[in-house]
């Protein structure tokens, strides 16, 4: 038996199936721990942006600040629509599990459209607060904001493409299980997206109206 | 290999992936964490807004209702549990926030301490004068 599994199997994955414990892991669960390593590391890199928000939240240079400037109403549609679209992502990577084609596609695309429209949301408010003079350049409290919100709305667009690329995929060849492993990197990023955005509205926009 | 799959499957965890069970369970897990999350989310924009407890306890408040709905997202999305096929999952996690918290709370000791023993920036600018 030795002799056989070790030319058609080079990983010995056939003795691990006997043994237990020891030996690689599957491909699967070692792309999903790389994955999850890369957004630890990205949470880290918010951390930053946190902690600079965190510091220069008094430094308006004599401009508007967080409770003039924020709204709530707006806020809270965008967490729904995030909200929202992290749970049809979930039931995305359901429908990809069981490979049913019609609910990967119908999940995939109610994720996507209530992505963009957090995205057209945000949009509108950034252009708000540049036409009311409280760009980026105004202070440096307006600057941290910016770029920590910014850099978690562009994450979102770059989740959006990934998540077309996605389906497109799946619609042009089918649920292989190198694309369920992509599926399964993109579903862990949009929930670690919705993560990172409980920290934006509760630190940003909740304290910063309510202090 | 969809035995070996099974194998792994029920030695480790890919970070995501969730034990096998019915689509009906998987769901209902789904909606269990939409539902812990909106209550969170609600909780925390109704106390940001309200006159009705005690103001100074409303940031203690919306933080500790934030890292619990990022608990609930952990381990209803991202299915990160403390089971233990999961503990280099967990691991990992625990590595991120330690560093998380270095960086968040040694930034703001740091730049506190240095607000209250530096002078204010118009008379340094002063004395360079």
């Amino acid at each position: 038996m030795s002799l056989a599994v070790a030319q058609d199997d080079p990983h010995h994955l056939g003795v691990l199936a006997k043994v237990g414990h020891e030996g690689p892991a599957s491909k699967r669960i070692v792309t999903g721990y790389g994955f999850w390593i890369f957004l630890l590391s990205d949470m880290v890199m918010f951390s930053c942006f946190f902690a600079a928000y965190a510091v220069l939240l008094g430094q308006t240079a004599g401009g508007p600040g967080g409770a003039e400037l924020f709204n709530l109403n707006n806020v809270a549609v965008e967490t729904a629509c995030l909200l929202l679209s992290s749970f049809a992502c979930g039931m995305a990577s359901i429908a990809a599990e069981v490979r049913s084609h019609l609910w990967f596609q119908v999940a995939m695309a109610v994720t996507c459209v209530l992505g963009l429209a957090f995205l057209a949301i945000e949009f509108h408010e950034f252009a708000d607060l540049v036409a009311r003079g409280a760009g980026p350049s105004r202070s440096a409290f307006l600057s941290a904001f910016f770029t920590l919100v910014g850099c978690h709305g562009g994450h979102v667009s770059a989740g959006i493409l990934w998540l077309l690329t996605m389906m497109a995929q799946v619609y042009a060849k089918g649920f292989r299980a190198d694309i369920q492993r992509r599926f399964l990197c993109f579903a862990l990023f949009w929930h670690a997206l919705d993560i990172i955005w409980v920290a934006v509205f509760s630190v940003v926009y909740l304290l910063g109206s309510a202090a | 290999m969809s035995e070996l799959d099974e194998v792994h499957r029920r030695l480790e965890h890919a970070p995501g992936d969730e034990e096998q069970v019915s689509v009906r369970l998987r769901v209902l897990g789904y909606l269990i964490g939409l539902a812990l999350a909106i209550v969170l989310t609600a909780t925390s924009f109704f106390i940001a807004g309200t006159d009705l407890v005690w103001q100074p306890s409303i940031p203690v408040a919306i933080i500790v209702l934030a890292i619990a709905q990022m608990g609930v997202h952990l381990v209803f999305f991202l299915h990160i549990t403390t089971g233990a096929d999961n503990t280099n999952n967990v691991m990992a996690l625990a590595f991120g926030l330690l560093i998380v918290f270095l960086v968040i709370g040694g930034s703001l000791w740091i730049m506190a301490n240095l607000n209250q023993h530096m002078l204010p920036m118009d008379q340094i600018m002063q004395m360079q004068r």
